[in-house]
């Protein structure tokens, strides 16, 4: 579906191995693009997309408040409200593009960074916080709105995304499967098993991977050698590279994948690339391993910026409209702070709440056990 | 179907049938399930008759075969998993410990996990390397699996049907060495609860703890000391998670003699947890420490050893010894 341009990218770090320079991801491939760092709207011969006004100031807007969400959630990690937290800085046109290519009806499985998806789906964001405060372990209704808990081991949840759509494919449904995950996810087997399966069972699958450039601090160099889009050719299915900061694109792209699993001709794999401007998480410190130069460059590539130069360039959109979003930005962004701080410690007897559907004698005696040991503190007075 | 004699290989491949004809949702994977039946024939013919979208071979991916399994019951599916052997299960251990034990309380029980994955396990069969080993500790360990395994031909057929019928994620332990021995089945019969033991044998002098392919030896241990004129009562476990300590307990408390016996290695095993409650639980009943016998802290060795590894009538029979010396 691309074109690959031999023009060699820049490495990002001097490396003493000389292969490093032979490694063919170091190339970059044409991307799939609809939408230019600069906001200028260009074709691309397999992907269109033709937008109203309404709904491109509708993408504008959940980056935004996508955005305005992941800042105040980053803040409130500092102010010590949350243990830790995974931002998307960067990755907006990644998941809001992808996001808004969804049906109802369609399912994701989201690692622990998709945020602006959740989002896409109307999971309330302030749900996506009780696992970063240490409330619950997710403790959304994953059924309420199609969106998966967050999986952090690494990949792990590309298999179920694949087994729920041999599901949806056997009960003869129209819907598709939408399973997230990142660069360094592509290096770990669950993924690979994930691509024979859904090829196998020509499962209604589309393998959304946000190249962000870092799997904590590793580089891509450390991760693959050669185009990660192009891993799908071996499987059977069709992979693309898409401008991961471009909504349009990415949401064109998502889309045609999608239409093609609804025609139960299986799996796509998108590469979006894109990158992580923030840290890995809060934990995370990325001075120690990536170059301030590289940031600013990628800065320049800000997909939030680029559909606001092409709004403002078309008149798609005037100062009022900008104006109110940043007052819905900032009434976001507190409903956040204050539902955050709000969130009470679950009760100490939830330990033990749902490990089994069927119950378990073992876990009624250790409930018993620690309720008897809590009470004996209150008799004692204390 | 009522009253029949059959395998236990052959219970559990009328049980899967039966499974299959009762809820459309149920659904059988694994390496060789299909046309060949399974390496064991476990599931033999049940493709033919329900066809290649309910009895699906699957591509030879372990995690795969798990982690699909999990998406499939996220859809409403009840996917009975066959891992082929149970060295083969590693590659799946991931998918089974920190997806399928844990969904169910991450989403604070809004979705559960009928997954039932069936592992033909133990040695005695002469095999090569990863063919002969017994990790149910492994599994008992972790909170949201639970962990069984049949001894006999009835309770292969009902068991199976109580852990497809589970929403609780099932580690299902067939005794391998096991599946050509024959026992009555009544398919009419009120099936015993999944998880609760069973006196296989009455005795008032000691008791033998037991579960899978060593029940049978505990009850061959059991006639040899009879002719000793040692009571000795066996209790099969049927559950190694949970474990059904009341019966252990009330049997403990009758004879004041435990030993433990299981394949898989002494240390840290199976055994040392019930040693560790009974002796909590019925400490003046107690007139010898509970003794455990299993295999050693070694890999399980080539074939021509595995005699010497497995508890045979001469350990097991030494291990009463040596309670009732006490």
């Amino acid at each position: 579906m691309t074109v690959e341009s031999t023009a060699a990218r820049k490495p990002r770090r001097s490396s003493k191995r000389t292969s490093a320079a032979k490694t063919p991801q170091t190339s970059e491939p044409q991307l799939v693009q609809l939408l230019t760092p600069e906001g200028e709207r260009v074709e691309h011969p397999d992907f269109e997309i033709d937008l109203s006004p309404d709904e491109l100031r509708g993408l504008y807007r959940d980056m935004v408040l996508t955005r305005r969400f992941d800042a105040e959630a980053t803040a409130l990690q500092r102010q010590g409200e949350l243990g830790l937290w995974a931002s998307l800085l960067g990755q907006e046109a990644a998941q809001i593009g992808s996001g808004r290519a969804l049906r109802d009806d369609d399912y994701v499985f989201p690692t622990y960074r998709e945020h602006g998806v959740a989002w896409c789906r109307g999971v309330d964001p302030t749900n996506l916080l009780g696992m970063f405060r240490g409330v619950n372990h997710g403790g959304w209704d994953p059924t309420t709105n199609n969106f998966h808990l967050y999986t952090i081991v690494i990949g792990s949840q590309t298999l179920h995304a694949t087994g729920y759509a041999m599901g949806v494919a056997k009960d003869g449904a129209d819907s598709a499967v939408v399973a997230y995950f990142g660069d360094g996810a592509s290096s770990q087997g669950d993924v690979a098993e994930a691509f024979t399966f859904s090829a196998v069972y020509n499962a209604p699958v589309v393998f959304f991977c946000q190249n962000n450039q870092w799997a904590i601090s590793e580089p891509t160099e450390k991760q693959m050698r050669v185009p990660l889009y192009q891993r799908a050719q071996g499987f059977g299915f069709p992979g693309v590279r898409v401008d991961g900061n471009d909504v349009l694109a990415c949401l064109a792209v998502t889309r045609s994948a999608l239409e093609r699993a609804r025609r139960g001709e299986g799996p796509t794999l998108v590469e979006a690339f894109t990158y992580r401007m923030g840290a890995h998480t809060t934990s995370d410190d990325p001075t120690k391993y990536r170059a301030d130069e590289e940031r600013a460059a990628w800065e320049a590539k800000d997909p939030i910026l680029r559909l606001r130069t092409y709004l403002e360039k078309q008149d798609l959109a005037d100062a009022a409209f900008f104006a109110a979003l940043e007052e819905e930005s900032e009434t976001l962004g507190k409903r956040v702070r204050e539902a955050v701080r709000a969130m009470p410690d679950p009760d100490r007897m939830a330990i033990f709440d749902h490990t089994y559907a069927d119950g378990n004698p073992l876990v009624d005696e250790e409930r018993a056990q620690f309720a008897a040991y809590q009470a004996s503190f209150a008799e004692e007075g204390n | 179907m009522a009253a029949q004699k059959l395998s236990i290989a052959k219970a559990l491949n009328e049980s899967l049938r039966k499974a299959l004809e009762t809820d459309p949702k149920v659904l059988i994977m694994g390496e060789d399930v299909g046309k060949l039946g399974g390496v064991f024939r476990i599931t033999d013919g049940l493709q033919k008759d329900f066809g290649e979208d309910r009895v699906i071979d699957t591509p030879l991916a372990e995690s795969g075969i798990v982690g699909t399994a999990i998406g499939l019951a996220l859809r409403g599916y009840r996917p009975i998993v066959e891992i082929q052997f149970d060295g083969f299960v590693f590659p799946a251990y991931d998918q089974i410990v920190t997806q399928l034990a844990k969904m169910h309380a991450r989403a604070l029980g809004k979705i559960k996990m009928p997954v039932v994955i069936r592992i033909p396990y133990g040695g005695g069969i002469g095999a090569v390397e990863h063919h002969s080993e017994s990790p149910e500790a492994l599994f008992a360990h972790v909170a949201g699996l639970k962990v069984v395994s049949p001894s006999n031909a009835s309770d292969a057929y009902w068991m199976m049907q109580q852990a497809v019928q589970s929403d609780d994620p099932i580690i299902f332990f067939e005794p391998k060495r096991r599946y050509w021995d024959k026992g009555d089945l009544d398919t009419e019969s009120i099936p015993l609860p999944l998880h609760k033991a069973v006196v296989a044998r009455a005795g008032s002098d000691l008791t033998l703890a037991a579960y899978g392919p060593m029940v049978k030896v505990c009850l061959e241990a059991a006639a040899a000391a009879q002719e000793e004129g040692k009571s000795v009562e066996v209790l099969d476990l049927r559950s190694m998670s949970p474990i059904d300590f009341d019966a252990v307990q009330t049997s403990v408390e009758k004879t004041g003699r435990l030993v433990v016996v299981h394949e898989a290695p002494v240390f840290y095993g199976s055994g040392a947890e019930i040693a560790a409650r009974i002796t909590e639980r019925c400490f003046y009943h107690l007139e010898a420490p509970v003794l455990r016998v299993g295999g050693y802290h070694a890999p399980y060795p080539p074939a021509r050893l595995e005699d010497e590894y497995l508890p045979g009538l001469d350990r097991v029979l030494d291990a009463v010894d040596r309670s009732l010396a006490y």
